[in-house]
Order: structure tokens, then sequence, then C-alpha cells
């Protein structure tokens, strides 16, 4: 009897889905909510916590899509999708952005279809083995046992990294990082190879960090970004410029403590102008409000100040900027102007 | 009222579709047959479609392109440059040692519980009980993440073997080692080796386990052909011939014979750089799934076997010892014959189960086919659909040749009803 | 004259037995101490379970409650009971036991899950305690309404909309029947609720609701998770699969060829595959089937796919149940001179049900107890959430105590339910001698 009630609520939910195959922004606004793909868990970049509420890097793009878009950085659904699930959740229409530390690549671009947005985060394959292990550079690591998350990059470079340096190695796949985690400590694989980010944050739960070192080699390029479906572009450049509001509103100096003095009236800087809205129309261009990027960094900060949240050096995590530091400063961080 | 001379009229009418009997049931299953094709249609038409709008037309082309992973449990042959096919069938391979291992280990351990709950002995008889209620009453993916949780957390690391004060040792005469990276045992080595006999020109078996495996048939097959001609005898002139050492010698020193030939030792594990090099690597992934998979299993298998010898009634066994049958020949000639009518069925369908249950190898990255075609494959290649179906079809393929055997053995043993 | 002296007259006073063939020592013996083999295994069973015991239990003993993250906990356990001490660190399930049970439903809404599931209870026990009064059976019947209604909430109109069909379905039974007979009015009794659910329900819940607003907070079903996730893919797959399976056993002992071919195929083809891949159907391929455009959630997806496969195993245990019932009882039917479908609904299936309910319950531990596969593809069941927790700073690391929590709750679950299985089993052996 209870399948019936179930046969009307999709038959119901069928309906309103397939009346609305407008573009995403509108299905969006529609709907109230930003359906947001993200990890299963993954210290740092997206975990609940107690009250049931995500945290993390990954999790702060959707918010700030959600306040841009919304108003609201609570308008949010999460969608955990795993490795093999993310994809086709994508593609199937049952989440609009994908942020979960994913890696751009050709085929995942092109092949797959999806389009990248940006970069969130640069980051790099790298190995973490015991101190006492007295490994000083992973060529070293002939014979040894690799553990190894599946279903990611990572594994295609792992085989790469060991056929083009004549070496041999046992990978020990695992399927979360929690696992890996595990293994690694309990010695059961050598080494652990996964984003340096990744192994940073593992490292420093460790009841004794300093016990392990991250090798000095950097195996691949990691560009981990959110990806939107392809050939939706305008929503495409919705999440595409909130990043990079995010990214500018650091670049700046706006930031969520000064954001409504600078959003009150307009400032000297015609550029924080244009972006807070206080001059120029460049948030209905996108089909979003005036104030569509104020919203955006008042849902948890600029670029800096998330970094610094939940990965930064104050937190247990304890990532360097490196890489990831404006362009100003020596990183690869380069909002394109926005005018 | 008309008395009927004649049969009325053959005419069809339409309502003589459903009220007459003679063709109603064709008409439903018409009926039935329309509704569902419509509704394959409908599912494929829609499939097609949504492929289409996302360009991915159907296509096993990538089955033939470089796999590019590595798996570090293999059967046969591979390495990262070979295709998602041979991956696949590595894969394959892997399920079905887990599976035939895990059905072996399975009934050992269920036959031995299901008879120790039956034991007199009320302590041990509850500690069968506690196991059976534990192990049947938590899911089964937890047993495989806790088996595998134990194997790393408890057992000592390679490293621990090193060195003068290690802490750790290796069992019957350094031959055997225990870690947490997996049990390393001693290999089979032929310094005279026949080579590989490829098979598709994809893989090779090697010809001295088949040269073994033929010795040992033979031996068998020639040993019961004494056993069958000192029964003419004793048939004929009433004495049975001595024949046990000259059966023990055909089955025994045959197969020493040929691998003395072969040049047959033992390659010992030892520890050199990261890890133990050298013997059988039986990895903690293969390990806590067998383990888990088995003892769980066998909960199931207890309960099959105890119902299957409280099912027999105990004037059995008073006929049979009133025929004058000792024990051993009652508890073989009467007993195992009929519990085994009621044992055998549920059991094989527990192997089913078993062999099913394997694909949660995933919780604990064993390379089974859903780790190679159903993980890594489909994720690289983002081929959902064909390497799912792939996958379906191959696990289908497993179960019905598990239920033909099952069938041929229920009809087999299927009691002649008078 | 006295008799020969040797002779006793009066009787001895009653001794007490020997101390080894009374009482707990006799127990010993008999039980534990018959023969050396006995011995043995007794000794070495005493060993194993010390074994065990010794080590979980100070483990499980010294442990710490009040930590907020796992190095406190730590440090807790050292500071109590010296260091180097290794203690069960329950403060997580103390910060996550809500989220354990829960998920992401909102707190202030605990009570509609709970009152939900007391409702399922109430309205399972007139189905499985014969004892209890007739009268109670109505509750069974609104509950499955009810019960939906509390856990994903919404208009009352949806509900009431939904309910009319059952209705409308009635109704056209009785009218149509007269006119086209029985099979007719089978059909129109399926057809009419069907389009209504699928065109009349929706627009005439949604026009009550404009003119009467009438409901509670809607929760959507991503919010589901833990124990309360696998219980309501437990209880909706094996509730919906019920009448599936009775159908598919039906058409499996059917004279229709193609019938039977169709519902043969499906539930060896269902029964062949493992439940993980129905589960990436379920998350990779589901959209595929459906028309452009169609999207409903991941769990109405696993839900489907899960009653698709518990309906399969139903089948098998609603043939079991028919083949269990003598062959008179049909005979007799024919006899009465009922059709096909008369004799099903009034003499055979609710005996054929009646047996097989201790079958149903075991499907039903079996399903409860795969829904942790659910994991695997990413939905957030107890052992999902386990994971998700570990990703918290904060807990990082933890394995046994999130494990051990999640064990105990299942086996409390699927013991119970096994238990009630075989005081039916053998209740209903009892009752047919």
């Amino acid at each position: 009897m209870r399948k019936s009630v179930f046969l009307g609520a999709l038959a119901v939910a069928g309906l309103a889905a397939g009346g609305a195959a407008a573009g995403t922004l509108d299905d969006v606004k529609a709907r109230g909510k930003v359906n947001c793909g993200t990890n299963t868990g993954l210290v740092g970049f997206a975990a609940p916590d107690a009250n049931g509420e995500w945290q993390g890097f990954d999790v702060a793009v959707c918010r700030a899509v959600a306040a841009a878009v919304l108003g609201d950085h609570m308008a949010v659904e999460f969608v955990p999708t795993t490795g093999r699930t993310r994809f086709t959740a994508l593609a199937s229409g049952e989440i609009d952005i994908l942020s979960r530390n994913t890696t751009w690549t050709y085929t995942r671009d092109v092949d797959l279809r999806f389009t990248f947005i940006g970069v969130n985060y640069y980051d790099g394959q790298g190995f973490m083995v015991p101190k006492s292990l007295g490994v000083t550079s992973a060529k070293e690591l002939d014979g040894a046992t690799v553990c190894i998350q599946t279903g990611t990059t990572t594994e295609l470079n792992l085989a790469d990294f060991f056929r083009t340096n004549n070496i041999s190695y046992e990978p020990v796949p695992i399927e979360t990082n929690a696992e890996g985690q595990q293994q690694y400590l309990a010695g059961a694989c050598d080494a652990y190879t996964t984003d340096v980010s990744g192994l940073a944050a593992t490292r420093a739960t460790f009841e004794d960090p300093t016990a392990h070192v991250i090798l000095p080699e950097i195996v691949s390029k990691e560009p981990l970004g959110p990806l939107v479906r392809h050939g939706d572009d305008e929503w495409a450049d919705v999440v595409r410029w909130t990043l990079f509001a995010l990214i500018a509103a650091e670049e700046y100096g706006v930031t969520s403590a000064n954001i409504d003095e600078l959003a009150a009236t307009p400032t000297s800087n015609p550029e924080i102008n244009r972006l807070l809205g206080t001059e120029g129309d460049l948030g209905p261009m996108l089909g979003l409000p005036v104030d569509w990027a104020v919203k955006a960094i008042k849902a948890g900060g600029n670029y800096g100040e998330l970094f610094e949240k939940y990965i930064g050096q104050n937190t247990p995590i304890g990532l360097a900027r490196g890489l990831n530091a404006q362009w100003t400063e020596g990183g690869l961080l380069y909002a394109p102007p926005f005018r | 009222m008309t008395s009927m001379t004649d049969p009325p009229k053959q005419t069809l009418r339409l309502g003589m579709l459903i009220h007459d009997t003679r063709y109603r049931s064709l008409t439903i299953q018409i009926v039935v047959l329309a509704v569902f094709m419509l509704l394959a249609a409908w599912l494929i038409s829609n499939t097609i479609q949504n492929l289409a709008a996302l360009g991915k037309p159907i296509s096993f082309d990538f089955l033939s392109s470089a796999a590019q992973y590595d798996i570090n449990q293999t059967l046969i042959a591979y390495d990262n440059q070979d295709s998602h096919l041979r991956a696949a069938i590595v894969g394959l391979l892997n399920t079905l040692l887990v599976a035939v291992l895990g059905c072996a280990l399975a009934t050992l351990v269920g036959v031995l519980v299901g008879v120790l709950r039956l034991s007199k002995n009320w302590l041990i008889a509850r500690i069968m009980a506690a196991y059976v209620e534990i192990f049947r009453n938590v899911p089964v993916l937890l047993w495989v993440v806790f088996a595998m949780a134990i194997l790393i957390e408890t057992l000592p690391m390679p490293r621990d073997f090193r060195g003068e004060d290690a802490t750790a040792s290796m069992l019957l005469g350094d031959s055997i080692a225990i870690t947490n990276r997996g049990v390393y045992v001693p290999e089979p080595l032929f310094a005279r080796s026949l080579g590989d006999f490829p098979v598709f020109g994809a893989f090779g078996i090697s010809l001295d386990f088949l040269a073994i495996l033929a010795v040992l048939v033979g031996g068998f097959a020639t040993s019961a052909a004494i056993r069958r001609r000192a029964e003419r005898i004793q048939n004929a002139t009433g004495t049975r011939p001595t024949t046990w050492h000259l059966r023990l010698a055909v089955i025994v020193l045959s197969p020493v014979a040929l691998l003395a030939a072969l040049g047959f030792h033992l390659g010992y594990p030892e520890l050199r750089g990261f890890n133990f090099q050298g013997g059988i690597h039986l990895r903690n992934s293969l390990l806590a799934l067998w383990l888990a998979l088995s003892f769980y299993t066998a909960a199931f298998i207890a309960e099959i076997v105890r119902a299957g010898i409280l099912a027999i009634p105990k004037s059995q066994t008073e006929a049979a010892t009133a025929l004058g049958l000792r024990p051993h020949r009652t508890m073989r000639l009467v007993i195992l014959p009929q519990a085994l009518r009621v044992i055998i069925p549920p059991l094989i369908s527990q192997y089913l189960n078993l062999t099913k249950n394997s694909s949660l190898a995933i919780a604990v990255g064993y390379m089974d086919i859903t780790g190679t075609l159903g993980g890594i494959t489909l994720n690289q290649t983002g081929r959902e659909l064909e390497c799912v179906l792939l996958l379906m079809l191959v696990y289908l393929i497993i179960s019905l040749i598990i239920s033909a055997v099952m069938n041929w053995y229920n009809s087999r043993v299927k009691l002649v009803e008078r | 004259m006295p008799g020969p002296s040797f002779v006793r007259r009066e009787i001895l006073p009653e001794r007490a037995p020997p101390v080894f063939a009374s009482g707990p020592v006799l127990w010993l013996r008999e039980n534990l101490f018959s023969t050396w083999f006995n011995t043995t295994l007794t000794l070495l069973s005493l060993g194993f379970v010390w074994y065990v015991f010794g080590h979980t239990l100070p483990w499980i003993v010294q442990s710490s409650w009040t930590a907020n993250s796992l190095t406190e906990c730590r440090q807790q356990i050292a500071a109590s009971h010296g260091p180097g001490t290794s203690g069960a660190c329950w403060a997580v399930i103390r910060e996550r036991y809500l989220q354990l049970i829960f998920g992401f439903y909102p707190s202030r809404l605990y009570w509609r899950p709970i009152l939900a599931f007391v409702l399922t209870l109430a309205a399972l026990c007139p189905i499985l305690f014969t004892g209890l009064p007739r009268r109670l059976l109505w509750l069974s019947a609104t509950a499955p309404f009810f019960v939906p209604w509390l856990l994903w909430g919404g208009s009352l109109w949806g509900l009431v909309a939904v309910a009319l069909g059952f209705f409308l379905g009635y109704v056209a039974f009785r009218l149509v029947t007269p006119l086209v007979g029985e099979l007719g009015g089978a059909i129109a009794a399926g057809l009419l609720p069907v389009l209504w659910w699928l065109f009349g329900a929706g627009p005439a819940a949604g026009l009550m609701q404009s003119i009467l607003p009438l409901g509670i907070e809607t929760v959507t079903s991503r919010a589901f998770g833990g124990f309360m996730l696998s219980i309501t893919i437990g209880i909706v797959a094996i509730t919906c699969s019920l009448p599936i399976g009775i159908l598919l056993a039906l058409g499996r002992q059917s004279d229709l060829f193609i019938v039977k071919t169709i519902c043969v195929g499906f539930i060896e083809f269902i029964r062949g595959v493992p439940l993980i891949t129905l589960l990436f159907v379920a998350s990779l391929l589901l959209n595929y089937f459906l028309p452009p455009g169609t999207d409903f959630d991941i769990i109405l997806r696993v839900v489907i796919m899960v009653t698709l496969f518990a309906s399969a195993y139903m089948a098998e245990v609603i043939r079991g149940g028919l083949a269990a019932l003598p062959k008179g009882q049909y005979e007799a039917a024919d006899a009465l001179g009922l059709d096909y479908w008369k004799a099903q609904r009034l003499i055979i299936m609710p005996q054929v049900l009646k047996i097989s309910i201790p079958g149903i319950v075991s499907t039903f531990i079996g399903v409860f107890k795969d829904t942790t596969l659910v994991s695997i593809i990413g939905l957030l069941d107890p052992l999902g959430f386990s994971n998700a927790i570990r990703a918290d700073t904060a807990w990082n690391g933890i394995v046994w105590e999130l494990y051990g929590f999640i064990a105990a709750v299942f086996f409390m679950f699927c013991f119970a339910m096994s238990r009630y299985s075989m005081y039916l089993e053998r209740k209903l052996a009892t009752e047919h001698r």
C-alpha cells in the first residue's frame, strides 16, 4: 500500500522536474535551493559538524554561490558523492555544482563533458612516509607498499610515476581517506599517497605529526575546482564569477569584516565598487541582484578568510598558502578584472 | 430452456476474447507481452535519448584501451598497459578465488559449529549459539570492515621482524610470516619447469600444475580400479585381497615421483627492503574478505546443518541398529544420505549468497570484478551503463551456473514418490 | 521369636545423595566434564572466553564519555587510568548519537520519526500477534498513509489525495464488475487510481492546499540518514515488495507461458546479481532509464531498487507458502466454484500469508542488514555516517567505538526480529499438528 504513496510522490516529482528543463539558474531560483555535490567526508574540505551542518573549504564555494543567487548561504542541499557517483550525479542533473576536490583534466572536461569553472585549490600528488623509514625521496620507494585512494587521478599518476622511474611498488587500494589513514598508521603501508593538502590534513590529526614527513617530490598537477554541466553557460558564469569574486575580494582587501562599510557607499577604488555593485550593473548581467558579490563574500568571507578558517595555518590542518596565494604574492590566484 | 442440438457457429466475437476460457489466457498473455514490450521500449528509448543528449553513445570500445592502473593481486599476468578487458578478467578471477576459498572455509566452519551446537557440553553449545546469533544478526559489510581493521591493527608490521630486537618472528622455521600486510607462505617452485600452456594467446596455465593434477586424477582412478577389482574377487571367492598398500603407493608415490622429476622445492619468503619478498602473499584485503564472508556464511550454514541433523528421526538410527549396522555405517549409509538431502539445497544457496556478497570486496580494496570493472574502469572511463551492465551479466552467469548445479543435484536426489 | 539379627527392622533415614551426584556438581560433571574430550573442550572454551573478555572488557570500561575530541579522550584516559592504557572513547557516541540515529533530520522535528516508528510498530502488532483484538487492524490499514506523511511532511491534502486513489479503485471495482465481469473490474480498479495519482492527485491536492492550508513542514529525503535511513529503506521496501512479490509468485505458478517467463526471468535476474550492482543502477543508471529531465533524489531511487530486490526474494517466500498449502485447499476452492482471483483472495492468500510470515520476517532482516550497502554509493547510513564523523578533525582516527555502536544497534534489532520469527515458526508448527 505504501508503494502507491510513493508512486504518487514520484509522479508528482517527475512532473515537477519534467516541466522545468530550462537553464540551471532558473531552476535554482525556482527551487530556492542549490544542490551541491560534495565529499562524503574529507577533513577540512567537507564534513558535517555535530549540528549536522556541512563545513569545509569545498562546501564554502557552494554556500557562496547560494548566497549570490538566492541571498541565503544556508539555501544549499548537500549531496554526498563518492568518487564513483560524483560525475553521474552532475550529468544527470541531480546536483547543480560538484565541489568535491575534483581534478581538472582534459578527459573530464572534453570527454565526460563537464565545464570546470576555475580552480579553488592548486594541489599536487605527494607521498607521506614515517620518518623512521629513513626515506628522503620518492625514488627510494622501490618495492614499497603504497596506500592509494581508488577512483581518483592519483591512481593513474602513481602507476605513471613508478613506470617512468622503472621501480616496483605494491598498491593497496582504499576507499576513503579515513581507511587510508588507519592503514598507514598501523604500518600496513609504507607510504601514503594523495594530494599534498590531503596528506597535510591527515598528518595534522596524528598523535605525533612530527614523526612523519611529506616527501619533496610532487608527482602531478592537481588543480582542484568546482565543475558544472557542459552547455549551460549562464550557470557556469554564475559559479565562475562567484569564485572569482571571492578571490578578487581578497586581492582588493574586501573582507567579511569591512564589507558592509565598503558596500554602503562607493569607495575610491572603482574595481571594488563594480565588484560590490555600488557602481555599474554587473550583477544584473549575470541575472543576479546588484549586491550578489556582497552576499557571496559575506557568506563566509573572501578566499583568504575561507582558507584560514578551514585549512590554513591556524587550523589543525595547517596548510601554507603556497601556490594558492594571490598572484601579487607569488601565487597562482588571479581573478580577471571585474568590468 | 433450449436443448442444444448443434454446437453454435464458431464466429469469433470480441467479447469471447475475455469471456471464453479458450481464448482468455491467450488474450491475457498478449496484453501482458504488449505491456512488457512497451515498457522495455520506453526504457530503452529513454536511455538512448539521454545518452545521446550527453554525447555518450553506447560503445564497448573502451574495453580494448589501456587500463593504466595497477592491480596488486593478479592471478594472470597483468600490467598497467594491458586493456580494461584484461583488468576485468583479473578481477573476475579474484572474485572466483575468494568465492571458492570462502565456500570451502564456510562449509568447514559451518559444519563444525552446527555439530558442536548440538554437543552435550553446555558451554560449547552456548558459545556456538552465541557465535551464530552474533554473526547472523550484524550486517556482513560491518564484518568485512571489522575483519580488515582487526588484521591491520593487531598484527605486527614487517618492520617488527627486522634487526636484533625484533618484536615478531616468523613461524615454522622461518617459512611463514604473518604481518599486517598479509600472510606470506612458501611457494612451490620447479627447477625443471615444463613452462606455460597458452590459452587463447591471452594467458598461460602452468603445465606443471596440469601435470600434477593429471597424475593425481590418474592415481585416484587407478586406486578406484584396484578397489573394484578387489570387490569383484571378494564377490567371487569370498576373500578380499589386501590392497591398501598398493592403492596408497599409486596415490602417493606417483605424484612424489613427478615432483622429484620436476625439481620441486619451496620458495621461502624473506624480508628484503620494505617488504617480505618471495613466497605467496595472501594480502590483507583477501584475508579480511575471506574470513569475514566465511564466518558470516558459516553461521547460516551451521543452522542448516543443525536443522538437517535434527530432521532425521531417531527411529532411523534405531532401525539401522536393529538391522545390525555399525555406528559409522549407520552414519554413512542411513543418516548422511538423508541429512544431505535436506542440507545441500540451502547450502548451495548460501554459496550463491557468499559469491554475491564477495562484491563487498570494494569496502576493503580487494580487486575483484566490482573493484576493477565496476570500480576503477567505470571511474576512469565514465562508461557507467556499459560497465554496470557487464558487471551484472557476469554475476548473473556465475549465479546461473551455481543454480544449474543445484537443480541438477535436486533432481538427482529427489525422492521418487510412489 | 526374635528374627535373624542381620535383618534391619527400622528404615534408615534418607541420606543426601553424594555431592558429585547431585546439584551443581552433577550438572558440571554431566554437562562440562563428562569425558576427557569434553573436559578438553570445556577448558579450551573457558580459555577462549577469558581471552576475549579479558581484552575487550577493560577497553570498554576504561573509557571517556566527556571529551570533545579524540586527543582529549586520550588525555583523559591516560589521566584516570594511567598512561599507556587503551580505552574506548565513547564521547564520540555521546556527541553524535542523535546524528547516527536521525541523520540530518531537523532536531526540532525528531518527534515525527519517533512517532512514525511507534505508529509502525503499533500497526504491525495486530498483524504479528494474533491474540490482539481484530479491531486494531484499522490502525494497520491507515498507518501506511500516516507514516510517510509524518516522515516527509507536506500537505495533509496530499495524503488525502493519495488515499482517495484507493477509494476510487474500490468504487471502480464495485461499479465496473457488474458490467464487464471480475477481470474488467480488476483492470479498472488498477488503472483508475494510477491515472488519478499521475494526473489528478497533484493538482487536486494543490488546489485544496491553496483553499485550506493544512500541513506540516516538509523534510526532503536528503535529510534522512543514520539508522532512520536504514529503517525507512527497510520498512518501505518490505511493505512495497509484498504486493509485488505476491503477484510475481502467482505469475511464476501460473499456466500462462509468457506471464510465467517474464516473472521467472525477473526473479532469477534480481536474485542472480548482488545488491550492490542494483545500487549502482540506482545511483548511476536509473536517471538514464527515465524520460529526460526526470529527477528524483537518490534515496527514492535506492528505495525503488531495494524494493525490486526485496520483491524477488518475497516472491520466493510466497512461492514457498503456496507450495506448502495442501492441495485440498485449491481443490476445495474449485469445488466451491470460485474463480481464480476469488479463490486467491478468499482461500489461498490468507493462509499463504499467514504461513509465510516467518519467511517475510527473515527477508526483512536480510534487507535491513543489506541497507548498510548504501554507504558504498555515498548515502549516509550509519556506516556512511561513521566515515563522515571521522572526517571531522576532532574525531579523525576513531574506528572501534563507531563500528561497535553500529554493530550493537543492528544486533539488537535483528536479534529481536529473528527471535520473533522463531517464536512464530514454533507456533505455526504446533497449530498445524
